[in-house]
């Protein structure tokens, strides 16, 4: 819906006031990366220093944190751009019993709080016999990332005509080939979208991995160690500061991948 | 090349391997369904199902009090246990804030996604569409530190209170009881102010889709018949609006039920039922009771998706 006159003021300061609220912390957290002061959360900060970003650079516990995040991520978010198209695929070019169903089971590990995913994936690793390790974190993460494939992929499905896929069976290619060059560069984006995201979900996820990771630390996890118990406040404030921009540049990434969605061949139907 | 793509067409079979199979899975959809769902369901099936059933499996075991072991026998006794007057009490201000977080949330969120779908266009568009997007993606675990660093005694909220010469205020304030507290970082209304926060965009996306999906000519036939606007908002917006608002409060009301991080770092040191669960299962080792906590928000969330269903929230999401 549109309208051509202007908005009321008081609507215009509503939502200016909404998104200020929603940005202006963030912003904050820039600021602190550059204070002197190291015992508190005094503001105005007392002085800036470069000092803080050296003295992150050389702490290895925070190189490995990174390490094992960028490595979950990465395993997670291919598990799960697998998993999620193909389930993708089958809800949105097939019809069949339980089709409702599926869709609910894909959303069911976001939609439930995330400590039940944890607590529950944690008693069937003890349960199981399992130790904890790097790939019971994995398991855990692709578990919920699927659905954010899932979701970019079925909306883009259904914009991808069917007339285009039964058009290149006519002119004899086969699934195979339909596939990679029919469907694969109409989905292309809307797969690397949802991998993007995927890959901030699993990067930033810090609650099922509290249940999952045994004593590995994650990022989040080396963060929320902080936040409890801080060692040194400084070095929290600039890792906060890399957290916000490391994950900014693939959500603007996905946005232009997928902003022109609308112009896809064959949508005009 | 059109020779052979005309000849494929015509005649049933391919030469190839990959062509063969094609066509079989052509031929036999039910096929070609049980390979695309087989990985994924297997996957969320086995994996996630499969540790939730046991995971409620477990909350009709209890613990024996003086082994400390699991009892792995029947019984209701841990959901008894449940409803002692301690842990009702966490439930009940657990539910309490959620229900509040939600209320507040739809009442920030309405004017951004108003405005937003009736009245940025173009650059706009895209401004409003970032501006919920960054925050929404960006570190849960850096949004809450950041109201850390606000809400600290020393921090700047309490820096500008003081400018504004309303330092008195924000003491009587904390001086109430149940919500104040020593600083605002270890008051419940530091506990909801991060909720909303963390959980404000999840709110805002939704209702944006829904008013899309309004008509504006809806809106001015409703003023061309004299409805004021209030009346407009009131007897047209707000009911079209509703499943969108719907579907938010689905993620505001989880979200907040399960958390038991944001208490934890800003709140006072009473319990909320994430916090309940992760002690359980943790330092006391009661998995039983833990499970038991568990099914609470199971149930609500159970309850509100069939409510959310019935009044058509899915299509807003």
């Amino acid at each position: 819906m549109h309208s051509d006159r202007s908005a009321p003021l008081g609507l215009k300061i509503a939502a200016a006031a909404g998104l200020l609220f929603l940005h202006l912390p963030i912003l904050l957290i820039f600021l602190y990366a550059f204070t002197t002061e190291d015992k508190s959360y005094q503001f105005p900060p007392p002085g800036l220093t470069l000092q803080w970003f050296a003295v992150t650079w050389n702490r290895p516990d925070v190189w490995q944190a990174l390490s094992l995040s960028v490595r979950v991520a990465s395993i997670s978010t291919a598990i799960a751009l697998v998993l999620g198209t193909l389930c993708a695929a089958a809800v949105s070019q097939t019809r069949f019993f339980g089709r409702e169903a599926i869709s609910l089971l894909v959303i069911l590990p976001i939609a439930l709080p995330g400590i039940i995913t944890g607590i529950a994936l944690r008693s069937a690793f003890s349960f199981a016999d399992i130790p904890f390790s790097f790939w019971t974190i994995v398991l855990g993460h692709a578990t919920f990332c699927i659905v954010v494939v899932y979701n970019n992929a079925v909306a883009r499905f259904r914009r991808v005509s069917g007339s285009l896929m039964e058009a290149s069976m006519d002119l004899g290619a086969n699934g195979f080939q339909t596939f990679r060059h029919v469907i694969l560069p109409n989905i292309g984006t809307a797969l690397l979208a949802g991998g993007m995201l995927a890959f901030a979900l699993s990067f930033d996820e810090v609650i099922v991995t509290t249940f999952t990771g045994g004593q590995q630390s994650t990022l989040p996890i080396w963060m929320l160690q902080e936040l409890i118990r801080p060692r040194q406040r400084p070095v929290t404030n600039v890792v906060a500061m890399i957290v916000v921009i490391v994950t900014f540049l693939p959500i603007l990434a996905a946005y232009y991948l997928t902003r022109d969605g609308d112009q896809i061949a064959g949508s005009g139907k | 090349m059109s020779a052979v793509a005309q000849d494929r067409s015509i005649l049933p079979s391919g030469g190839s391997v990959a062509s063969r199979v094609s066509d079989f899975l052509w031929k036999h959809p039910h096929v070609l369904l049980a390979i695309l769902l087989g990985p994924p369901l297997l996957w969320l099936g086995i994996i996630y199902l499969g540790s939730l059933f046991a995971l409620l499996l477990q909350s009709f075991f209890s613990i024996d009090d003086y082994s400390g072991l699991i009892n792995y026998q029947f019984t209701l006794a841990t959901y008894g246990q449940l409803l002692n007057e301690a842990n009702l009490d966490i439930i009940i201000r657990t539910v309490s804030m959620a229900a509040i977080v939600t209320l507040f949330s739809i009442i920030i969120a309405f004017p951004i996604a108003y405005y937003a779908a009736r009245y940025a266009r173009g650059k706009w568009k895209a401004f409003f569409y970032l501006g919920v997007m960054l925050p929404l993606w960006s570190s849960y675990l850096v949004k809450i530190y950041a109201w850390k660093l606000i809400l600290a005694k020393e921090g700047i909220l309490t820096w500008l209170v003081t400018k504004l010469n309303l330092l008195w205020l924000l003491d009587a304030w904390l001086s109430l009881p149940v919500i104040g507290g020593n600083s605002l970082s270890v008051s419940y209304t530091g506990t909801f102010i991060v909720f909303v926060y963390v959980w404000l965009p999840f709110m805002i996306l939704p209702i944006q889709a829904a008013l899309e999906r309004v008509p504006s000519t809806l809106i001015e036939a409703s003023s061309d018949l004299g409805g004021t606007p209030r009346q407009t908002f009131r007897h047209v917006l707000l009911p079209l609006a509703l499943p969108g608002i719907v579907a938010g409060s689905i993620f505001t009301f989880s979200l907040t039920l399960g958390d038991y991080i944001i208490p934890q770092i800003v709140g006072s040191s009473r319990l909320f039922i994430g916090q309940a669960v992760y002690a359980q299962q943790g330092t006391a080792g009661n998995i039983p009771l833990a499970a038991a906590f568990t099914v609470v928000p199971i149930v609500i969330m159970g309850f509100y998706l069939w409510a959310a269903r019935r009044m058509g929230a899915f299509d807003a999401l």
